[in-house]
């Protein structure tokens, strides 16, 4: 059933200001936070909540917290994570477009768990329209004495900053975003150590989707057991989904965890079902990086049992007949799909994307893409195809961060499930070929 | 200390201490390859992934493995660890694989590259790569770059190893070239292409493992394996003074640092020693420079370090004596 928590209140005309906000009861949390409970109890509450990143990890957020250095006499800092860019994700983007304060409020909320008294919302550069929002909405929060000096006369200080990203896919992973937020070149650290420990300016850092910190306002306000209540096993909670491809209804929504995928695709309330009347052929669950996962194979289990939104159930399988929940962007494809096409698709994405920095994902991105090329170009051969699925394994697992993780999981998938397309086309490239000629080869940047 | 088991071998070591330190303390013999790794250098390594290892048990603490393999430089040893490096298929196999990214766009120009002879990436392929290529795709090329008049860059045979980039803000005094663009055309570059001068910056040419920064003095003056390396010094105001001198014939071709078995220089000289002083007269001759017998450099010098043993010797024919029934 629907559940809307962080949505609640979206459809109220003028969220987006402070005066309406309040008066629907925002800020609370930061009342309650600062004026009655310790640092140490917010982070048991995020805990006992068992939320967990939202960003597409899913890593339990009261434990990363947990695992922050407290050194005497160091800064701290919470940055968050707003450099969304994974293909098929847009949750971030409505979220902050169309409620900003509950970021801002997350922020300070969770600020105060962590004992920073600095923090950052690092924007992806292409959200510049977002920027200005949440600048404004910053201003009126300063206005209100809810940042700055003296927050609510409890005596806790907090400066927020927003800065924006320079467009690169990298810089959503943490340390990448933490070198291009001191200014650097944004190319993701090599890890030990890690944020918690030496993060930002190489103090003690947490990183937190944007999602993550929003979800920690509901918990503060209502308590750790009340959202621990909500959802499945241990994906607890709500998880907005960004709906996209062939469906009636694209968009985000708000889903309690533990609907299943039918009734998430199918469903008037969500997607509406696939389009113009057609069938399903096939489901990126959690972004463009997750595996794909043909019809039969999103809808139930391999062992039969229906297929659940929770990061259990998606998951279940490991990556021969299961995916991931990942960041939630959830891509449906009908029949009318060329999956060897829409690969190529992702593949040149992750070759654009790539840093650079490690060889592996440099050099095999690259070449995934001009392999895909070929074969949509109509010169692939049965070798090509067992090539792509030799060069995805030495990459996986094999870089500093996951973008190469990342690059390899759509092409394996995709020859796991789809194997015979792939035989189809290149026998037959005729039939299938649409676009003559690919361009951008070689990942430059086009106009 | 921490007792670290590599292939088989334990050996006890400082806490802090990398896998490939370790491993290389143990010997050659368990010791993974490392193309971007360099001692002398802060937080380098871990770009390459060529010394990538098998961490088969974590620690006494927790023995857990790890559940990827990991950069052996830039991973620290744990007490009970054990890792495994040449016995590992796993290491072996994925080794191969970056041998393979890394040679994807090299342009195997080694008949007419400086560093031919003494190129890491030509020991790494030769070691750990296959005999053939299979991608058919046209190779990645760059525009020559002249970094001023003693050095040479050439984009296309860089692997990215990042060891410039570190030696410039380490040793010289301001860093005036990093790495431009992103992924796959990503190069090493000053910006607006300016000229990099100051007392230390021909040690930008010791560090790259592959021919991309070359000596202009040198280049293209003689192969490697036709000069002969001496070790010498002389009384510098800026370094060491310790090098070694390359010589063909009565000339000096070049003034290079002074390597250690793992392909890394000792320590870092300035430009005078280096570019400047190319006569006998300049320096104090030590003696020969010792030449691993694996190095091709060897087969051309007059002191091997190895002596075959009596019972191979015995075996081989000395080329060029034939028996009087074969010369029949």
């Amino acid at each position: 059933m629907s559940k809307k928590i962080l949505l609640e209140h979206i459809d109220v005309p003028g969220i987006e200001t402070l005066e309406v906000y309040r008066a629907k009861g925002g800020y609370a949390s930061v009342e309650k936070a600062l004026k009655t409970m310790t640092q140490d109890a917010i982070v048991e509450e995020v805990k006992k909540s068992g939320l967990r990143g939202r960003g597409g990890a899913g890593f339990p957020t009261g434990m990363k917290w947990s695992f922050l250095a407290k050194p005497e006499g160091v800064a701290r800092y919470l940055v968050c994570n707003a450099d969304e860019s994974e293909p098929g994700t847009f949750k971030d983007r409505y979220l902050m477009e169309k409620i900003p304060h509950l970021l801002i409020e997350g922020m300070i909320t969770s600020s105060f768990a962590l004992g920073a008294n600095t923090s950052y919302i690092y924007v992806r550069g292409e959200y510049f329209y977002i920027i200005k929002i949440l600048e404004k909405a910053i201003d009126d929060a300063y206005k209100a004495g809810l940042l700055g000096q003296n927050i609510l006369g409890t005596g806790y200080n907090l400066d927020l900053h927003v800065q924006a990203g320079a467009g690169a896919y990298i810089c959503g992973e943490e340390t990448a975003l933490l070198e291009s937020l001191e200014g650097k070149r944004g190319n993701p650290r090599i890890k030990p150590p890690f944020p918690a420990i030496a993060g930002l300016f190489a103090c003690p850092t947490i990183v937190n989707n944007v999602e993550t910190i929003a979800a920690v306002v509901p918990i503060v306000n209502n308590g750790g057991d009340w959202y621990a209540g909500i959802g499945i096993g241990k994906s607890t909670g709500t998880k907005l989904i960004s709906a996209s491809g062939h469906i009636n209804k694209p968009g985000v929504y708000e889903i309690e965890m533990g609907i299943t995928v039918e009734d998430f695709i199918y469903s008037e309330e969500y997607c509406g079902g696939i389009k113009n009347g057609k069938k399903l052929k096939a489901v990126v669950a959690g972004g463009s990086s997750v595996p794909i996962l043909p019809a039969d194979l999103i809808l139930t289990t391999a062992n039969g049992e229906k297929r659940l939104m929770s990061y259990e159930s998606l998951a279940d399988g490991g990556f021969a007949t299961g995916t991931m929940l990942g960041s939630g962007g959830f891509i449906v494809m009908d029949e009318t799909t060329n999956i060897v096409e829409n690969l190529y698709t992702f593949a040149r994405f992750y070759h654009h994307e790539s840093c650079g920095q490690c060889s592996p994902c440099r050099e095999g991105t690259g070449w995934m893409e001009k392999i895909l090329h070929k074969i949509l170009d109509g010169h692939g051969t049965l070798e090509d195809v067992d090539l792509l699925w030799e060069i995805q394994r030495k990459i996986e697992g094999n870089t500093i961060c996951p973008l190469g993780d990342a690059a390899a999981w759509p092409v394996a998938s995709a020859i796991r499930h789809f194997k015979t397309e792939f035989e189809e086309f290149v026998k037959n490239p005729s039939a299938f070929k649409k676009v003559k000629h690919y361009h951008n080869m070689h990942g430059l940047a086009t106009a | 200390m921490a007792k670290v088991t590599i292939d088989g071998q334990t050996i006890e070591v400082a806490d802090g201490t990398t896998i490939l330190q370790a491993a290389r303390m143990v010997g050659p013999a368990v010791a993974p390859p490392a193309m971007c790794f360099y001692t002398n250098l802060k937080t380098s390594g871990g770009y390459c992934r060529t010394c990538i290892v098998e961490v088969s048990k974590g620690s006494d603490k927790d023995p857990r493995p790890m559940p990827k393999l990991v950069a052996s430089c830039r991973t620290t040893v744990m007490d009970g660890m054990e890792v495994k490096n040449f016995s590992s298929e796993k290491v072996l196999d994925a080794r191969k694989g970056v041998v393979e990214f890394l040679l994807l766009n090299h342009p195997l120009d080694c008949p007419i590259c400086d560093q031919a002879g003494e190129c890491h990436l030509q020991d790494l392929g030769y070691e750990h790569g296959s005999a053939k290529t299979r991608t058919d795709f046209e190779r990645r090329t760059f525009e020559k770059i002249s970094l001023g008049d003693k050095i040479q860059l050439h984009m296309t045979r860089c692997i990215l190893c990042y060891r410039c980039v570190k030696v410039a803000e380490q040793i010289t005094d301001g860093r005036v070239h990093g790495v431009m663009n992103r992924g796959d055309v990503s190069e090493i570059s000053t910006y607006i292409e300016q000229a990099i001068e100051n007392d230390f910056s021909g040690n930008i040419i010791d560090v790259c493992p592959v021919g991309a920064l070359t000596d202009k003095t040198f280049r293209f003056k003689s192969r490697v394996w036709f000069t002969k390396p001496v070790n010498a010094h002389r009384n510098c105001d800026k370094c060491s003074g310790k090098t070694v001198i390359w010589y063909k014939g009565e000339e000096v071709t070049r003034v290079t640092g002074r390597k250690n078995q793992w392909g890394e220089v000792e320590e870092f000289i300035c430009n005078t020693c280096r570019f400047d002083k190319k006569q006998t007269s300049d320096w104090t001759i030590e003696g020969p420079t010792a030449v691993s017998h694996q190095s091709v450099i060897s087969a051309n010098h007059y002191m091997k370090m190895v002596k075959p043993n009596e019972l191979t010797l015995n075996n081989i024919k000395p080329i060029g004596m034939l028996t009087e029934g074969e010369n029949k």
